[in-house]
């Protein structure tokens, strides 16, 4: 195995990523579901996550945290935890090596370590290395940060008040000279036709105030990874991450060095939802390495790891929706206000998810849709599968329900009558031009029979493991009461609004051991949705080889973009696609040039790889790809780019903003006992159009995952902010909860394969859209079972029980 | 401090233990054993589920200083212990070690020895069948808390041969999965208890 | 910090009387997660798993005599009858991987208002048997939890068994949590019948500041199963003495807001849950007169 560190002089890590190689015995293409190829290593616990790199000498690093939400830094005195035997070096943000003091995905506005003042719960102020986990705490422990107490921004009012605190006073940034407030991040407006004339045409108007939960993406490997000191300078860095070559554009300039002395590997990743899309120890750790010459491993625990990443942004927002009394919307009118936190992440792009896809999948020309983030000191907010639209479909599906309600109509049927389709035009204007099944969609979840009554029934009594409160024993079946409840959602897939997504891959023909072998390297971040599958399948079909290798992903070959979005397989599968139809053309070329004078149809026929063979589109064999490639080896990278995108007009939100959009309905069957306020899901039924199944055993994964997030966002997971002090209340799975295998129901899914003949074999982006709308189907729900108006997601028995 | 133990049929001793250390330090740090995780130590997650004694436990909640002289098998043994179990018949407890395999040597552990798998065919790794299981259902994806599960679903099969879907619920209420949405790991559980009752008649 | 391993209640004993700050050390489930979670470095950590007496329980005449550190497994596999309080709650901690370590002295020693064992105890009917080298001594349950998160015992001893009393009737344990398993107490209830001394007897948990019982309710019920006859009849309790039973029972709490509930929701839910055990104890004690295990 080639040496990761390119420098001999440096020992190999244990839980350096090695090629992983499916095939001998594999024939899958697209379209099967073949299995993992690190499916082996990950129940045998070989497979290498971030935190299991151990090298030889290593420190381990630890962070000081501050212990308040908005504070000055008054002073900070390291000079104790310096003195304790086995600490190497503790290093604050005067300390950094360069000008370059802050990163940040969209604005560059989160400082590497506190500058004076820290913004949030939980703010990096301190690093320590030391030689043991516990001699690092005991050092930071020591570290005297004296703090003098600044007014806090918790919300809109208080973000937007007379003399209320500025957090980012010097902001400047893209969107510093739009917005009204410097405590606005950004403000998309969408505005199309004339909303409030469509108003007086409307029978029947609602409205509703509701009200998201700020949610953690809770992936069970905590952030990570290991930073070794290289002989040259430079730095060896394994992490977990969903970007690799994003990361590494945030890092390089903060430790002062060139791009290619940064050198990334993705070492095995625990889960990321979007938590990995920002930094959290990768600087930490490399700033570490280089002052102590060590390798320095940084692992947090669950506690940090609730401050070490952004999370789910929780939002308050207004709907106006009115109809015809035969149930045509006639317009939508809504405000979206998203808490940011402290810093910025993503949130311009949540912004623009939230405006451009706030009235959901439906038909409605006349909108006027205003979406913002603000700067508070409340915790970071950021990415999180599905953002944005996640927050807007728990709102609009309320919203339908309501308007359904007002027109004593059947849910379902009132939106299937005002259901998108393929060439609806969407509020930015953006003409939808691929399949766009939501009323079918609906009209499957619906058509499904409905799970049997009163399932907790047995002969030996009632099995409280089928009942609301589950192994508790609160109820036998008293106040229990079914409910049904409908929601549908849009979720765009990819990077939008003009930004340059590409991604690269390498892809290698050889022959070894007699038999033609694909190579696949792409620096796509692997974080369990199965991509390195999808490409080796990929590369099967293009390339007509059984055997592929896969190599690791690192920074030595170019970007593949984020592992989010629901865009890898669309986009890193299109460039692996791309890559392979390029080999392709090669090795024919090498065939014609070898053996074009043997067969006519060498110049003449249409030529494919097929079963390690050179074959015409009649099925006739030319040639064995061993004997065309010989000892030649063919490799192309290159990048590959889906259609381009627009930004939206920073006044009326026109633009052909996304590349695709996607899809997916929920029906929700939930037990509630309604005299407790507790809930059980009995059933949550998907479908969900995927253009087409590449893998159709990690599509169904993905679904039952992401519509898993949903459920736990309706009923349980929420991170609890106290108002008055901006200060996290519950970093612990102890009291942030998500569901346990007894939470979650049986998940029936119905795929829809409608091809989309701008992408890759006509895929859909998968992963996010079942988060959308599972949400709001449970509420809905809860809502025909209890009566209730429930505005706030997640709901708490409180909120059922009328004792908040 | 120091401690003896035996992990996976082998024993193991680990040296200068800080006295707040947990079982899964041992093993993750000082014994090259990291397949045990670490997802959130506070005993919530299940993801370091390790058998000692024959008893599922979070490793991340015993003390180090609690396994002197005690049995422990990871994810990493698991393979050899349900094959031991095997040739010992069905519901022989193996949980003493007097029948251990020689299990993962401190130096294989550490060298990741990550050879060319092919997981549609577990060739090359001999695995236990809830493992091969779990590949062949899909319950994989990140993989974080597949070493838990396992450790904890391989025990319920051997006390509960052929559990109801409640049962399995029940048993497996201790391991977080934010990746599945857990259907795919009930499938891999019911195939597990399946091929294994197959197994039994064919017998 | 040091690590004490004791091999017999003796040496355990002898340890705690010269380090009294040690901090004693079972299942884990517990002192570990404050370590891990740097909340907490005890000079000493005194472990008492080789402590082979702990682990063991026997059935007497009128109770049982439960060895503090007996898992919760145990409890539920093997006590169901004798214990069927308990063993209820017992199958509500946690996860099954915390069943097979943590015990009941645990939750004693730890006194959390939200341990899931004080209910049942509460509701049977039990005394704590804690020593030192000092001698040993029975705290009643009643008395055993003082304050939040503080017990009657003193620095220097250490929990040996629990004497909880054998069921002579029906008891019932209802936990609310926000989730279906493996979920912390936001309040709970048990309530046990003692057909034998014709009394009922609660315990309210993570609803005070302390696990309480609800005497007012139970002096209450007791009133009215006696002028009512219903112990010798076995008829149906009437709506309004369930009602009754339930308010006062709310009325026991003592309840604060937080990350986990309202005060609010506590006070009401307390009140369902005394009206739900009452209701399966009493059917129960109707069909069969005498003691069955719990529901699950």
């Amino acid at each position: 195995m080639p040496n990761p560190t390119g420098n001999p002089a440096t020992p190999t890590p244990a839980g350096t990523p090695t090629q992983v190689t499916q095939g001998s015995r594999t024939r899958g293409g697209i379209g099967e579901s073949t299995l993992r190829p690190d499916g082996t290593l990950k129940v045998t616990g070989e497979f290498a996550y971030s935190s299991d790199m151990w090298h030889e000498d290593m420190l381990w690093g630890q962070i000081l945290r501050s212990t308040t939400a908005h504070a000055e830094i008054v002073s900070i005195d390291v000079s104790e935890a310096l003195a304790q035997a086995g600490v190497y070096a503790v290093l604050t943000h005067d300390d950094l090596p360069t000008d370059v003091t802050k990163y940040g995905l969209e604005y560059q506005d989160t400082p590497v370590l506190a500058d004076g003042v820290v913004r949030h719960h939980g703010e990096p102020v301190a690093l320590v290395a030391a030689d043991h986990p516990e001699t690092a705490r005991r050092a930071a422990a020591r570290i005297r940060v004296e703090y003098r107490e600044l007014p806090v921004v918790t919300d809109e009012t208080s973000a937007l008040a007379d003399g209320a605190p500025i957090l980012h006073p010097h902001r400047d940034d893209h969107h510093a000279g739009h917005v009204a407030h410097p405590n606005i991040v950004h403000r998309q407006p969408v505005v199309r036709g004339d909303a409030a004339e469509a108003a007086r045409r409307a029978d029947v108007v609602v409205t509703g105030e509701y009200v998201f939960g700020m949610q953690d993406q809770a992936f069970l490997g905590p952030e990570s990874g290991l930073a070794v000191p290289a002989e040259d300078g430079g730095v060896d860095l394994y992490v977990a991450t969903q970007w690799l070559h994003s990361d590494l554009r945030q890092i390089a300039p903060v430790l002062g060095l060139p791009e290619d002395k940064v050198r990334m590997t993705l070492s095995g990743v625990g889960g990321a939802f979007g938590g990995r899309e920002d930094l959290s120890m990768q600087i930490h750790a490399c700033l570490l390495a280089l002052r102590t010459g060590k390798p320095v491993k940084i692992v947090y625990n669950r506690f940090e790891s609730f401050f070490g990443h952004v999370h789910r942004h929780p939002a308050r927002l207004r709907y106006e929706h009115g109809a015809t009394r035969d149930g045509r919307l006639t317009h939508i009118s809504c405000r979206i206000v998203l808490d940011g936190g402290a810093y910025a992440s993503a949130s311009p792009a949540v912004v623009g998810n939230a405006a451009s896809l706030a009235v959901g999948p439906y038909a409605v020309e006349d909108v006027d849709i205003e979406a913002v983030a603000l700067y508070t000191n409340n915790p970071p907010c950021g990415a999180m599968r599905g953002f944005g639209a996640v927050q807007a479909c728990f709102a609009y599906e309320a919203q339908m329900d309501k308007l359904a309600k007002a027109l004593a109509m059947d849910p379902v049927e009132l939106r299937q009558m005002n259901a998108m389709e393929q060439g609806t035009l969407m509020p930015t204007g953006q003409r939808v031009d691929s399949p766009a099944p939501v009323a079918e969609l609906l009209r499957r979840v619906k058509a499904r029979p409905l799970p049997p009554e009163r399932q907790w029934e047995s002969t030996a009594g009632a099995d409280v493991r089928a009942l609301p409160g589950g192994l508790s024993n609160t109820t036998h079946g008293e106040g229990v009461v079914r409910g049904v409840g409908y929601a549908v959602g849009i979720k765009n897939v990819g990077f939008s609004e003009g930004f340059d997504d590409y991604s690269t891959a390498r892809v290698r023909m050889e022959v070894v051991g007699g038999q033609a072998v694909a190579t696949v390297h792409t620096a796509m971040a692997e974080v369990g949705q199965g991509g390195i599958t999808v490409h080796a399948q990929i590369a099967r079909t293009e390339l007509g080889v059984t055997q592929v290798v896969i190599n690791p992903a690192d920074t030595r070959v170019g970007s593949a973009g984020s592992t989010s979005a629901s865009r890898q397989t669309y986009v890193t599968g299109g460039a692996v696609k791309n890559s392979c139809e390029l080999v392709r053309e090669k090795v024919l070329a090498i065939g014609r040039r070898r053996f074009g004078t043997h067969h006519p149809a060498w110049a003449t026929a249409e030529l494919l790889l097929e079963g390690g063979k050179v074959v015409t589109d009649g099925g006739e064999v030319l040639a064995d790809l061993a004997e065309v490639l010989a000892d030649e080896a063919v490799e192309i990278e290159a990048e590959w780019r889906h259609r381009p995108t627009q930004a939206f007009d920073l006044v009326t939100g026109q633009g052909d903003g996304h590349v695709q959009y996607s899809f997916a309905a929920h029906r929700a069957v939930v037990e509630v006992d309604t005299e407790l306020g507790l809930v059980k899901v009995v059933e949550l039924a998907c479908a969900q159009d995927v253009g087409k199944a590449l893998n159709p055993l990690s599509v169904l994964g993905q679904i039952q995952g992401g519509t898993t997030q949903g459920l736990g966002m309706a009923v349980m997971e929420e991170i609890v902010v106290d108002p008055k002090t901006a200060k996290v209340r519950n970093p612990s799975f102890t009291d942030y909860l998500i569901p346990t295998i007894l939470d979650t129901p049986t998940i029936p899914v119905d795929i829809l394969e409608l091809a989309d003949d701008h992408a890759p074999y006509g895929l859909r982006g998968i992963g996010e859209a079942p988060t959308l709308s599972s949400t709001p189907a449970v509420l809905a729900a809860i809502r025909n079972a209890t009566g209730l108006d429930l505005t706030r997601t997640p709901v708490r028995p409180e909120h059922l029980t009328g004792t908040p | 401090m120091r401690v003896n133990l035996t992990v996976n049929g082998r024993p193991q001793q680990a040296d200068d233990v800080w006295e707040g250390e947990s079982l899964l330090y041992v093993l993750r740090e000082r014994l090259g054993l990291p397949g045990s995780k670490n997802a959130c130590e506070q005993g919530e997650c299940g993801s370091c589920t390790v058998r000692l004694d024959g008893v599922p436990v979070c490793a991340c909640l015993v003390a180090a200083g609690q396994v002197e002289g005690r049995e422990v098998v990871t994810v990493e043994g698991l393979a050899d212990y349900a094959r031991q179990r095997e040739q010992h018949g069905h519901g022989g407890h193996c949980a003493t070690g007097a029948c251990a395999a020689p299990g993962t040597s401190l130096q294989d552990a550490r060298g990741w020895s990550a050879t060319g798998t092919d997981s549609q065919t577990g060739e090359g790794t001999a695995l236990a069948p809830v493992q091969q299981a779990f590949i062949d259902a899909g319950a994989v994806q990140c993989g974080f808390c597949t070493p838990g599960l396992l450790v904890a679903a391989d025990e319920m099969l051997e006390r509960n041969p052929s559990p109801s879907d409640e049962d399995i619920r029940e048993a497996l209420a201790g391991n977080l999965c934010r990746c599945t949405g857990y259907e795919k790991i009930l499938d891999a559980v019911r195939l597990a208890a399946a091929r294994q009752e197959r197994q039994g008649e064919a017998v | 910090m040091d690590f004490l391993r004791p091999a017999s209640w003796e040496e355990a004993l002898a340890a705690k009387a010269e380090h009294p700050s040690a901090v004693p050390l079972a299942g884990g489930t517990d002192v570990m997660v404050e370590i891990n979670f740097d909340h907490r470095r005890p000079e000493y950590l005194l472990d008492l798993n080789r402590v082979e007496p702990l682990h063991d329980w026997e059935v007497g005449e009128e109770n049982v005599r439960l060895g503090a550190s007996v898992p919760y497994t145990r409890i539920m596999e093997n006590l169901r009858t004798e214990l069927p309080g308990l063993a209820l709650a017992a199958h509500t901690v946690a996860s099954p991987q915390i069943r097979n370590r943590g015990g009941v002295g645990g939750n004693l020693g730890t006194a959390s208002p939200a341990g899931d064992a004080h209910p049942a105890l509460l509701a049977a009917g039990a005394e704590v048997e804690v020593e030192s080298v000092r001698g040993s001594r029975f705290i009643p349950i009643d008395a055993f939890y003082t304050g939040v998160k503080r017990n009657a015992m003193e620095p220097d001893e250490l929990i040996r068994a629990i004497h909880i009393k054998k069921a002579a009737g029906p008891q019932q344990f209802s936990k609310v949590g926000t989730r279906n398993a493996m979920v912390i107490a936001v309040c709970a209830f048990g309530l046990a019948l003692h057909p034998d001394s014709r009394t009922v007897r609660t315990g309210i948990g993570s609803a005070a500041p302390t696990p309480v019982r609800a005497k007012e309710a139970e002096a209450f019920l007791n009133a009215a199963l006696d002028e009512g006859g219903f112990w010798d009849s076995g008829a149906v309790l009437t709506p309004a003495i369930a009602r009754q039973f339930a308010t006062l029972a709310a009325g026991a709490c003592n309840p604060i807001d937080d990350v986990r509930g309202t005060a609010a929701y506590r006070r009401h839910a307390v009140g369902v849950m005394a009206r739900r055990t009452l209701g399966w104890t009493w059917e129960q004690y109707r069909s069969t007169g005498h003691a069955l295990e719990g529901a699950v």
